[in-house]
């Protein structure tokens, strides 16, 4: 497979891209081929809409760390942190309403509040103290699940306020649904044939008029599928519209924002963005902050759907958004990665646990297999790096 | 034996796009100390790559017939096992290990797997008494100077037994006085039947060291003579094609307002902070005119202008003064809004980000003139399109990224990216350094060009030539001082060398 998709690989003088280089191309055909072994494997179950709509549910918290850790591992940092952030933002969560009669909305913004503070922390100690984020996200890593066994007192603290379980179960109704994904078919028409006027205006190359309209159409396709699926079923989950948005926030924030660009510099040559007159140490606070805002909702997300504020949720879920990250093309080395790719990553890694699951396999399987597909797409990465290379 | 110890035969070697090496073919005498001239790009690093194993058998053309065999050399062990050995320029010593370690490093005698460092150590001090280097074995390298070490790597090339030894730039480092004993340890060498392959922009040691000197140019071979029948002028002229004053393009700057003054600035060494990098430097530079900075490496040049600028991460002390008013400078942020700008140094370290496409890279330091709320990325382009026309980089397109230009094309972007900043003063460190000629004349002309808009520029280059051909005042620096200031009229290479290596 390898072989193949090396030697479909645009020539490096080709001008037009379909939109999606080898990479997300290689990344899509593998999530296509898991979804078929799958599919037959259980008789078309694992593709009905049902499961479907569960398989999104259940990748949706890793999701919505790995949007925030592509940031991160982009400026040539990690994160270890996040998974006992999520825990610890739970925990809190649970403790102020179920302890504190605290209303939902105060307990999300402090919650919220939790997050960015202990990502400022955490971002302070690895730009100014010059401390390798690797370690101080470590330290973060145990002392913040130290500081929930500490307010729960090792036991799970339910149940919630009933607006807040909504976060985590409940469907959007069919309207806002449906408005929503009217919105973004607009959104990505409309960007399309303005960033072609654009181009013409400005005396840029233009690409022939069928990309310009394919790619649009492709994603518009894209969204009615999925829309047609969930409403098979129940509708949007609500921890998924909050997945689906933050991937748009963040992607757009990525591509389109002067503090964007300045990560991918950053990450790129953090010498060459140095003396290029970039605010180096506050790019990289800035994404430690969002990046624990971030744990901070996948918190709430998490609690909200299991009802509880539980001492050992979050446990292990930052290796599982890193993994996200990096199965999504994200580079260890810094510079390079995408935040859908986060989401791609995730669904992979989705879709093998719940398929896995629905043929009864042994949870042992589940890991085996996760850490091979790891490896091995970044084996596709260095590969295909030394061929460009050479 | 055959008098000819190696033999380059229509050695070719091509990039993509561009052909590095074109039918070279090249003789070294055995027993010979052989000089090897060229300007920067004309191809020396490409033919001592392929000489020392670095660029395979196969991924060139031509023959290497070393003592009358065609060699086909898979990598550099190869080669060094056959008896040619490199030393690159930037040294491979590793610091933390000791001199001992360093001469033997992957090299070890072992004995069931066990390295035998007793008889090691007796080969080292044979090794290093042969060079005449009085240094104990268990030193760190980091412990010993630059010169000292140049000698360890040239004992460890020995240790491989060595039978042509290859010197690129042995002296870019060094002193006049460690440089003077490195000639005198290689005239023992010789002595003792090494030949050697001396690569250097420095006139005076080709002359003062080498039997017979040969010349590239833009990666063709123009010719070998035995150093007693070329004079300056004629070695000059086999190197860059034209007579010198035709290489720089001077035009006529009037001086204008004072721009820049530094008052005793101090910089001290970032790891080592009782170390002065730069020892309380005054100066000041004038819209109107070139103002070159030179000096040897090391002489604290680099420093002083990254300090200016806000970017040396040691301690600085001293007053910085822009158009009369006294500025503060903590980061490259306070100096681009400050309206300074530095082409630095390594361009590949400081000044690109590689993967990102030539846009990207020419509005990364001025994003606020193309961003509102978010980036207009149409606005983007066009100021791109404008500074790679002006530039004239030459590429496909602006989507392209520069890890994919030349070198020559790679500074012209980050020159552009400086254009865009719309900077008062300019800073240059070495601008020209490892592009070819061509490039370095559309730079010249560029530096001519903001001069007559307005803009005080400042260059700093170790090209002697460059220095004088290019600047209208030159400051030389020593040991992390100005030790003068000429007007170019009255300079010389030979006043320039004197300052530099601390005459007075």
């Amino acid at each position: 497979m390898k072989q193949e998709a090396l030697t479909a690989a645009p020539a490096p003088d080709r001008q037009w891209k379909i939109g999606f280089d080898i990479r997300s191309f290689a990344m899509i055909a593998g999530l296509i081929l898991i979804w078929i072994i799958f599919t037959v494997m259980t008789d078309g179950t694992f593709l009905s809409a049902r499961n479907f709509s569960n398989l999104t549910i259940q990748m949706a918290v890793v999701s919505i760390l790995g949007t925030g850790m592509v940031l991160v591992i982009v400026t040539g940092n990690i994160d270890l942190s996040v998974g006992s952030l999520v825990g610890l933002a739970g925990g809190v969560a649970a403790a102020l309403m179920v302890w504190q009669d605290w209303g939902t909305l105060p307990t999300i913004l402090v919650v919220l509040a939790l997050g960015l503070f202990l990502g400022l922390v955490q971002g302070f100690a690895t730009v100014y103290l010059n401390i390798p984020a690797f370690i101080v996200t470590l330290g973060g890593m145990m002392a913040f699940r130290g500081i929930l066994l500490g307010i729960t007192k090792g036991v799970s603290i339910a149940p919630m306020n009933n607006s807040y379980k909504m976060l985590g179960s409940q469907y959007l109704n069919e309207t806002a649904g449906l408005v929503l994904a009217a919105l973004a078919v607009l959104a990505v028409v409309f960007s399309a044939i303005r960033r072609r006027l654009s181009r013409k205006k400005n005396g840029l190359p233009l690409e022939p008029i069928g990309i310009t309209a394919g790619r649009p159409a492709v994603i518009v396709g894209l969204i009615v599928a999925f829309v047609l699926v969930m409403y098979s079923y129940k509708g949007f989950p609500v921890p998924v519209v909050i997945m689906l948005g933050l991937m748009v926030i963040f992607s757009f924030i990525a591509a389109k924002t002067k503090f964007g660009r300045y990560v991918y510099a950053v990450g790129g040559n953090v010498q060459a963005a140095h003396y290029s007159g970039v605010n180096v140490k506050k790019v990289v606070l800035l994404v430690f902050m969002l990046n624990g805002l971030i744990a901070a909702i996948a918190g709430i997300v998490l609690s909200a759907r299991l009802n509880a504020g539980a001492p050992s949720s979050g446990n292990m879920m930052e290796l599982d958004a890193i993994a996200a990250a990096v199965i999504g093309g994200t580079s260890l080395s810094g510079g390079k990665g995408k935040v859908y790719g986060a989401i791609l990553g995730a669904l992979i890694m989705a879709s093998l646990d719940n398929g896995m699951s629905m043929l009864n396999m042994e949870a042992f399987w589940q890991y085996i297999v996760k850490g091979a597909i790891l490896v091995l797409a970044v084996w596709f990465d260095v590969g295909m790096k030394n061929k460009r290379g050479a | 034996m055959s008098e000819m110890i190696l033999e380059l035969n229509h050695i070719s070697k091509e990039f993509p796009g561009v052909k590095a090496l074109n039918d070279v073919r090249i003789r070294i005498r055995r027993g010979e100390v052989h000089g090897l001239c060229g300007e920067n790009g004309a191809g020396k690093s490409t033919f001592i790559k392929i000489l020392s194993g670095v660029y395979p058998y196969g991924s060139y053309e031509g023959d290497i017939v070393f003592n009358g065999e065609v060699q086909k050399f898979r990598n550099t062990v190869d080669a060094e096992r056959a008896g040619i050995v490199c030393i690159h320029q930037e040294l491979a010593l590793v610091n933390e290990l000791s001199v001992l370690e360093n001469i033997f490093l992957g090299n070890e005698t072992t004995r069931l797997g066990v390295i035998q460092w007793d008889e090691l150590y007796g080969k080292a001090k044979q090794l290093l008494d042969q060079l005449d280097l009085k240094i104990d074995p268990n030193e760190k390298v980091k412990n010993l100077g630059v010169g000292q070490q140049q000698l360890v790597e040239i004992a460890k090339a020995l240790s491989k037994n060595a039978k042509v030894l290859i010197l690129d730039e042995p002296t870019s480092a060094l002193t006049e006085h460690e440089v003077g004993i490195l000639l005198g340890r290689i005239r023992m060498l010789q002595k003792n039947g090494v030949t050697c392959i001396y690569i250097s922009h420095k006139l005076n040691e080709i002359y003062e060291i080498c039997d017979s000197v040969s010349v590239l140019r833009d990666g063709t071979y123009i010719g070998t003579k035995p150093i007693g029948e070329l004079d300056r002028e004629s070695l000059i002229y086999m190197m860059v094609g034209r007579k010198l004053e035709t290489l720089f393009p001077r035009e006529p700057h009037s001086r204008k307002q004072l721009a820049l003054e530094v008052r005793n600035m101090t910089v001290y060494d970032a790891t080592n902070p009782r170390r002065k990098r730069v020892d309380a430097v005054s100066f000041q530079a004038y819209q109107g005119e070139i103002l070159g900075i030179s000096g040897l490496m090391g002489s604290g040049r680099t420093e002083l202008v990254s300090a200016i600028f806000g970017a040396y991460p040691g301690r600085k002390e001293g007053e910085i003064r822009i158009d009369g008013k006294a500025v503060k400078i903590k980061s490259p942020v306070d100096a681009v809004r400050k309206r300074l700008a530095l082409v630095s140094e390594d361009r590949k370290i400081f000044g690109l980000v590689l993967d990102m496409s030539i846009a990207d890279n020419i509005t990364l330091s001025s994003l606020n003139k193309v961003s509102r709320l978010t980036l207009q990325q149409d606005k983007e382009m066009v100021y791109a399109q404008k500074y790679v026309a002006e530039l004239k980089v030459k590429t496909s397109g602006i989507e392209t990224p520069v890890k994919n230009l030349s070198g020559g094309n790679q500074q012209k972007v980050v020159i552009g990216k400086w254009l865009m900043t719309e900077p008062k003063i300019l800073i240059l460190d070495e601008p020209t350094r490892g592009i070819d000629v061509g490039a370095k004349f559309e730079i010249y002309n560029i530096m001519n060009e903001l001069v007559a808009k307005g803009v005080t520029v400042i260059m700093i280059s170790s090209d002697l030539e460059e220095i004088l051909g290019v600047s209208d005042r030159i400051l030389i620096m020593s040991e992390g001082r100005i030790a003068a200031e000429l007007d170019y009229r009255d300079a010389t290479q030979e006043k320039i060398m004197h300052y530099a290596t601390g005459g007075h």
